[in-house]
């Protein structure tokens, strides 16, 4: 017998995932409509002030990017416990936490990234300096994965209850708020002309802890959502 | 059929039970499968032969007693990959074709010699459907689909719940042909089913279940 090697492995899963996202693309381009409906409906309720708007941007931005990325959150590992693909992952011969890394790593590639790719059209939208993006946009580069990462053990935390959609958004609240205010403080450092590498390091350091963990958190509560 | 004295014990289960809040799923049950042995599994509705495959499969926690994969305690890392376990979720993604979901699961289990998603997928009648999405064939072909991973797949211990289900009669002689190739390659089987099995070797064993 030949098991696969586990970079193969990765490449696999990495690869079923991504092309059952494009087979579905309506889904991926749900959030994105909605961050663009929502970031161009500001300036129409507030008036197109310029000094306003650019107060705002950054939290605007950062806050829709948040709520878009939580429409597609429930579904991270919903399909996969309805059709039996969970317990057949879950027996596959490779470690469940490093494949279950790459599920992670597929749906931010689908859900996060075309969210990050129109943040400069966002960020235009609500005349936010230039000068600015740059930061927003590694603000939301290290802040987008630890929800994608929090998300994803919540998911697996709720996999067997029912209607775990408000459990969900319940539990999830209180974790993503630190990565907002320091992604949120960043871009208002920057927006000043203040040093803004402090909470740009702390959101780095939180992710590569979350990164390490999460995968492992999440592989024992989907054992034990199927263990029933 | 019976086991060679010399066949390798694969798998021994002592005094096996589960418990679901408090309560007995089945009797305890005690029995051993050899290679090269085909075991059914027989019970009435809700007699628990699906919680003893996924137990078997480690999919569930041992509730009680002792089960033993080759000699010693069955933990998921020393036996994953070498059981295959088939349940009632078929595992298909139906966004994607039969050699898609082949693909995926033998990148992650590895492939017998000689074998390729299109070959096992021909030699389970797929032949023509090899790129449809899965969720637009029929049920019984869907099965098909799934039984191809017992060909595609390295593996010694098959577990099987109702692999006849939804199948016609040619899909019926092709499982039991399948398990005669299996066991006489020094495989083992464990079936449930409802329906008739006509295994070549002989009457195969019956491990009867409890409520």
């Amino acid at each position: 017998m030949n098991r696969p090697g586990l970079l193969s492995a990765c490449k696999a899963m990495l690869q079923r995932d991504l092309t059952l996202a494009w087979r579905r693309r309506s889904d991926i381009a749900m959030p994105v409509l909605y961050a663009l409906i929502v970031t161009m409906l500001f300036p129409f309720a507030l008036g197109p002030e310029d000094t306003l708007l650019q107060r705002i941007a950054g939290g605007v931005i950062l806050v829709t990017v948040l709520l878009a990325m939580l429409l597609a959150l429930d579904a991270m590992f919903s399909s996969d416990i309805d059709d039996g693909s969970l317990e057949q992952l879950v027996l596959a011969p490779q470690p469940l936490a490093v494949m279950l890394a790459m599920k992670i790593l597929a749906h931010w590639l689908t859900t996060a990234l075309p969210l990050i790719v129109i943040t400069p059209l966002l960020a235009a939208m609500l005349h936010l300096p230039a000068s600015v993006i740059p930061v927003l946009l590694l603000a939301l580069l290290l802040s987008t994965p630890l929800l994608s990462l929090f998300g994803a053990v919540l998911v697996a935390l709720t996999a067997g209850t029912r209607r775990s959609g408000m459990l969900l958004a319940l539990m999830l609240l209180p974790l993503c708020v630190p990565a907002l205010i320091f992604a949120a403080g960043a871009v208002a450092a920057a927006q000043q002309g203040l040093p803004w590498i402090a909470p740009i390091s702390w959101l780095a350091a939180t992710l590569v802890l979350t990164l390490v963990l999460a995968p492992l958190a999440c592989a024992v509560a989907l054992r034990i959502a199927l263990d029933s | 059929m019976t086991a060679t004295p010399t066949a390798v014990l694969l798998l021994e289960a002592q005094a096996l039970s589960f418990h679901r809040q408090d309560e007995a799923v089945f009797a305890p049950l005690d029995f051993q499968l050899h290679a090269g042995e085909l075991a059914l599994i027989e019970g009435d509705n809700g007699s628990g032969k699906t919680t003893l495959l996924r137990m078997l499969a480690g999919l569930l926690h041992v509730g009680a007693g002792e089960l033993r994969w080759r000699g010693a305690p069955l933990q998921r890392d020393n036996c994953a990959g070498d059981i295959l376990f088939l349940g009632h979720q078929l595992g298909l993604k139906g966004d994607l074709s039969p050699r898609e979901n082949l693909r995926f699961v033998a990148g992650l289990h590895g492939s017998r010699e000689s074998m390729g998603a299109a070959s096992a997928l021909a030699a389970i009648g797929l032949r023509g459907y090899e790129d449809e999405p899965v969720r637009r064939l029929s049920a019984g072909q869907k099965k098909r689909a799934a039984l191809a991973r017992l060909l595609l797949l390295p593996a010694s211990l098959w577990l099987l719940d109702e692999p006849y289900a939804n199948l016609d009669r040619t899909g019926i002689a092709l499982v039991n042909q399948l398990l005669e190739t299996h066991t006489a390659a020094g495989g083992a089987a464990l079936v449930t089913s409802h329906g008739a099995v006509s295994f070549h070797g002989g009457e195969p064993r019956h491990i009867r279940m409890h409520a």
